[in-house]
């Protein structure tokens, strides 16, 4: 069964468990936060570098984007928490890149220039939370109709749906 | 190999595409220089399922295309939030049903990395032999339907018979042909009956043949040759850029595969070869397709002869329900399946990401846990989501002809891009 002490929380003990991984190298300067976790590792960011932190990762052989998708903390803050899943196919490594940002007007910045597969994703998001993706080439919703009202996997959204 | 946003990997929305081709106001260009936007879908029989897509078109050939997705939305996601863990295994099923299987491994695992659960070697390999027929019966319905898109109606026929000797297995061993729920967080739903390995063991002997006889009434036949072969060519580097996986990233060159490079559920210990082909077109994705069903023949026939005995659930009676013999006898057991049933089991907090590899490509369950008996969030990563993207760079200056070829070769299923 899985042992809560095993994890490992925070930049420092993180850092110095796993001295040669290549995402930690690359994101040494820009972490601010990390955890290891049943084998997996994530680091946090801050809001402003995500851009700058995912072409670190893609420098450092972390090519392939996988995923980005958001978790609603709602009600505590901050509310947001967007979470990017990151291959590197040949280290054979996966990292989570974590921001988090707060419930009052969301907004963080696409990161389609890096990889154009996140144009998907980031208008899923936009759709389902309302999180704002700054120069997304076309921000438009995806899943629910154009004049839908409110975003469906926010936590304050009964899950019925309005009636 | 550092991808670059190219200006051409800008995938439009609908309204660019319809703008786009209302910018030649009527008397200020000649005709010639006039596009036509048409409407693709929902609703028609090359788009399997209702994908809508948007086309512009200057006479033939493809100017630009945008998908429009969204039409078979059901908030998945959301309902997961509402349920006990072990019942979410049935919406996985939904999301894609013709991989029901490889839905519920990547759920089942998931959850299993969260809780720490060792899964027993038995039902790791029974997980492993029902994957694979999975993928083949998969792979089946998608040379059928493309097949019967290019105009080859015969080859639908027999890939229907071999995928129903799937479905009746599949019967045989859940009791359903299609959403199966079969596989629980900890291990299986019930016992295999005891004619199961027989049924697989004429099925595998009989199917290398069937491959061949597709093969027999496609590879060189002429018409499919021509519509296919330098058709919705994908670079590699294009390839990943867009996030493409599964046969597609294959048949660009990529020889990327999770089964091999990251197992889980005891891939390891499974020998076979991951298909790859440098043509990168359309015809491309049909050989890696069609190797593929033959390695999955292979990792099932070492399956079967290799199938250890044991339990098929794990050890851990306030996960898995009890047998229902135990519980008319022990009072241990009644409360455990009284528990599970009314409250489910709480699940550490903390968050995982499992990835499968499922018969489109990379199947990604992340899971989220606040420490309660409820998932927090459930986010599938889906292979056909990203593929989708790739649509238009594939499309691009082509003709419109060829978009159906496209279209059947990335193999989309609908329900899995909507959730």
């Amino acid at each position: 069964m899985y042992d809560p002490a095993s994890a490992l929380a925070g930049t420092e003990a993180v850092f110095a468990a796993h001295p040669e991984n290549a995402a930690v190298k690359a994101l040494a300067a820009l972490a601010t936060d990390a955890k290891y976790d049943r084998a997996e590792l994530t680091i946090t960011v801050a809001r402003e570098s995500i851009v700058q932190a995912c072409q670190a990762v893609q420098q450092a052989g972390y090519t392939f984007f996988e995923d980005v998708t958001a978790v609603d903390w709602y009600p505590s803050e901050p509310r947001f928490q967007i979470t990017y899943h990151i291959l590197s196919m040949t280290l054979k490594e996966r990292i989570r890149l974590v921001v988090r940002l707060d419930g009052e007007d969301p907004a963080i910045d696409t990161i389609t220039g890096v990889w154009p597969a996140a144009n998907f994703y980031e208008r899923e998001i936009f759709d389902l939370f309302g999180v704002h993706f700054g120069g997304h080439p076309n921000l438009t919703r995806i899943m629910m109709p154009e004049d839908w009202n409110g975003h469906p996997l926010r936590k304050d959204y009964p899950v019925e749906g309005y009636r | 190999m550092a991808p670059l946003a190219a200006s051409d990997m800008i995938i439009p929305g609908v309204e660019d595409v319809v703008a786009d081709a209302q910018r030649h106001h009527p008397g200020q260009d000649s005709a010639a220089d006039q596009t036509m936007v048409i409407n693709m879908g929902p609703q028609h029989p090359s788009t399997h399922g209702v994908l809508r897509l948007v086309l512009e078109i200057d006479g033939e050939s493809v100017v630009s295309l945008a998908p429009d997705i969204g039409y078979l939305h059901t908030g998945i996601e959301k309902t997961c939030e509402a349920k006990f863990y072990q019942q979410v295994v049935p919406l996985t099923d939904r999301i894609d049903y013709l991989c029901p299987m490889t839905n519920n491994l990547a759920y089942c695992l998931a959850v299993e990395k969260l809780l720490g659960l060792e899964i027993p070697e038995r039902a790791q390999y029974l997980r492993v032999l029902l994957n694979e027929l999975t993928r083949i019966q998969s792979h089946l319905v998608w040379l059928g339907t493309h097949a019967m898109d290019i105009g080859a109606l015969t080859v639908f026929l027999y890939c229907f018979r071999e995928r129903e000797e799937i479905l009746r297995i599949f019967e045989n061993v859940s009791g359903q042909r299609m959403m199966t729920s079969y596989f629980r967080v900890g291990g299986l739903a019930l016992e295999p009956p005891l004619n199961l390995y027989k049924q697989i063991q004429d099925f595998l002997n009989i199917m290398p043949d069937r491959i061949t006889q597709y093969e027999n009434l496609l590879t060189a036949n002429p018409i499919w040759v021509n519509r296919l072969k330098g058709v919705g060519i994908l670079s590699a580097a294009d390839a990943i850029a867009l996030g493409v996986t599964g046969p597609p990233l294959r048949a660009s060159g990529v020889d990327w595969d999770l089964r091999r490079d990251m197992p889980y559920s005891g891939y390891e210990k499974f020998d076979f070869k991951v298909p790859v082909s440098n043509d990168c077109d359309v015809l491309a994705r049909y050989v890696v397709r069609m190797d593929e069903m033959r390695e999955s023949v292979k990792i099932c026939q070492q399956a079967l002869n290799g199938m250890p005995s044991g339990p098929i659930v794990a050890d851990a009676p306030k996960i898995i329900l009890p047998e229902r013999e135990k519980m008319k006898t022990n009072m241990e057991a009644l409360i455990h399946h009284f528990k599970i049933v009314t409250e489910g089991f709480p699940v550490p907090a903390g968050e995982v990401y499992q990835g499968v590899e499922s018969p489109r490509g990379e199947m990604g369950y992340y899971v989220v846990s606040d420490g309660t008996a409820k998932p927090y969030r459930v986010h599938m990563r889906n292979p056909s989501f990203a593929t989708l993207q790739a649509l238009e760079t594939m499309c691009k200056g082509r003709l419109l002809a060829d978009v159906v070829a496209v279209i059947g070769s990335i193999d989309i299923v609908l329900g899995e891009i909507d959730r």
